[in-house]
């Protein structure tokens, strides 16, 4: 009788924490569980590291992607301009953004050579809905270099709005040039030296 | 140092000179960013910079990086970031964090004998922490104000806070110091090559990310020097939504003002911790 009662307890213990990773893993688990996954894709990827660049996109697209809110972070890197811009601009701004940031990742992939990647302490209250979980990557003979990521809690779980390397955001980083293209060109200006910068790029 | 300059500069004065005339010709093309009021002098200038470093600086890095085998490369960028430290715990000391200021003495004792004169960083092994100061970052500390964001020849982007900062640098540099000059020149390449060398990763991809090379390096540089001011934790910026218009004015110091603060030393506005309490900050830890 006893038994089966441990038994029973176990098993809800077990539903229950199996709902809760689906409802939401915790935000630093999920960075470090991303980090880890692609950190192995890379050890044991050798045309990766011969720098196949589509390779590695595709290794975004698939494991980093679906954590990150591109709507969100679009939004950050437009800044106030953003209001003026229509529903469909703002799907299709998002839309390149996302094209160009992938690209510059993916890059930013294919130079890993044998770099480890360090979680910094994390605390978090249980009702904070917006966290920044830092990281650093360790390279022989050379200075950490530390990433933050910042993300914030949707119903889909935690998604990343932000990233930032070295104290720079790749995502603020480009609100001047963003809102002097507005300026020039207006949205559709933008549109047009975004899709135009992402098919130089791809043709390389 | 005067006849460092010199004699980096004056195989390229012509074409400076050139330059130079050619921005002024130009009139300042600005898009009227106020964190960079003379852009048009600004944009002739990095793409001078640019052509020299393809054209001399980038091929001589990437030789240098690709004859030397890694631990060698190692040694010697450990070499000189132990030379640099002793000037990084001056710095940290007179910002107010005189225990940074003791783990970078430490780490030049340490790294100076077990490290063998400075090329094994054997202190980061012992988990004393390099850090990154400079006479730049320390003038920020004190409340001064960036400035116009303006680039330099050859040395690249720069505040004019940062600038009264490096001219400090370069004054007490010891590797620019060093009696005789042959040794001291040869050494001052070695570091600048290895410099660059140590940039060639990032390099593709700055030119995948950006739309406007020449702002994403600018916005990048500012971005970098606010959050090393405050040793990584800048105090968040505003709010995508509630953006304000050039919200950056708030806390930006006209250019006179930041000449007047730079001479006369007087603490200023800003967000910046003062000393004093940056020191309680760190008694606190």
């Amino acid at each position: 009788m006893f038994k089966r009662f441990i038994q029973l307890m176990l098993l809800c213990f077990a539903v229950s924490a199996s709902a809760q990773a689906s409802a939401g893993v915790a935000p630093d688990a999920l960075i470090k569980g991303v980090t880890d996954d692609v950190l192995t894709t890379l050890r044991n990827d050798a045309a990766i590291k011969g720098g196949d660049a589509r390779r590695a996109a595709d290794l975004v697209e698939t494991k980093v992607l679906p954590h990150f809110n591109f709507m969100r972070m679009t939004a950050l890197a437009v800044g106030r301009d953003w209001r003026t811009a229509s529903a469909e601009q703002k799907k299709q701004l998002s839309d390149e953004f996302r094209t160009l940031l992938v690209r510059t990742y993916s890059n930013a992939l294919t130079s890993y050579r044998d770099q480890t990647v360090e979680f910094r302490p994390f605390r978090m209250a249980a009702s904070d809905t917006d966290v920044t979980v830092r990281t650093q990557i360790n390279q022989p003979g050379a200075r950490p270099i530390p990433i933050d990521y910042a993300l914030e809690k949707q119903d889909s779980g935690w998604k990343v709005y932000d990233v930032i390397v070295a104290g720079v955001s790749l995502v603020t980083n480009y609100r001047e040039t963003f809102s002097s293209e507005i300026r020039a060109g207006g949205v559709d200006g933008l549109l047009k030296t975004l899709r135009a910068k992402n098919a130089t790029t791809a043709s390389k | 140092m005067t006849n460092m300059k010199n004699q980096k500069t004056t195989g390229l004065r012509p074409a400076l000179v050139a330059v130079v005339a050619a921005s002024l010709l130009a009139g300042c093309a600005t898009s009227g960013n106020p964190k960079d009021p003379i852009e048009g002098f600004n944009r002739a200038m990095f793409s001078f910079n640019e052509t020299v470093d393809k054209a001399v600086i980038k091929p001589v890095a990437q030789g240098y990086d690709a004859i030397t085998p890694r631990p060698v490369q190692t040694g010697v960028s450990n070499f000189f970031a132990n030379i640099a430290d002793l000037w990084i715990g001056f710095n940290n000391l007179v910002q107010g964090k005189p225990g940074e200021a003791l783990s970078d003495v430490s780490r030049v004792l340490i790294n100076t004998t077990i490290g063998i004169v400075g090329l094994f960083d054997v202190a980061s092994e012992m988990g004393l922490e390099k850090h990154d100061e400079d006479f730049g970052q320390t003038l920020g500390r004190w409340g001064v104000g960036d400035g116009a964001y303006v680039v330099l020849p050859i040395f690249g982007p720069r505040t004019l806070r940062d600038t009264g900062g490096f001219l400090v640098d370069i004054t007490v540099d010891p590797v620019a110091n060093h009696e005789p000059v042959d040794v001291r020149n040869v050494a001052l390449g070695l570091r600048a090559i290895d410099t660059r060398a140590s940039l060639l990763p990032a390099e593709s991809a700055i030119d995948a990310a950006a739309l406007d090379k020449y702002a994403y390096v600018r916005d990048a540089y500012l971005q970098r020097r606010r959050s090393l001011i405050h040793d990584g934790n800048p105090p968040r910026e505003v709010e995508d939504m509630s953006y304000a218009p050039n919200e950056n004015l708030l806390t930006m110091v006209p250019i006179e003002s930041t000449w007047t603060f730079m001479l006369v030393g007087a603490p200023a506005t800003g967000n910046v911790d003062t000393p004093v309490v940056a020191a309680l900050n760190t008694a606190q830890h």
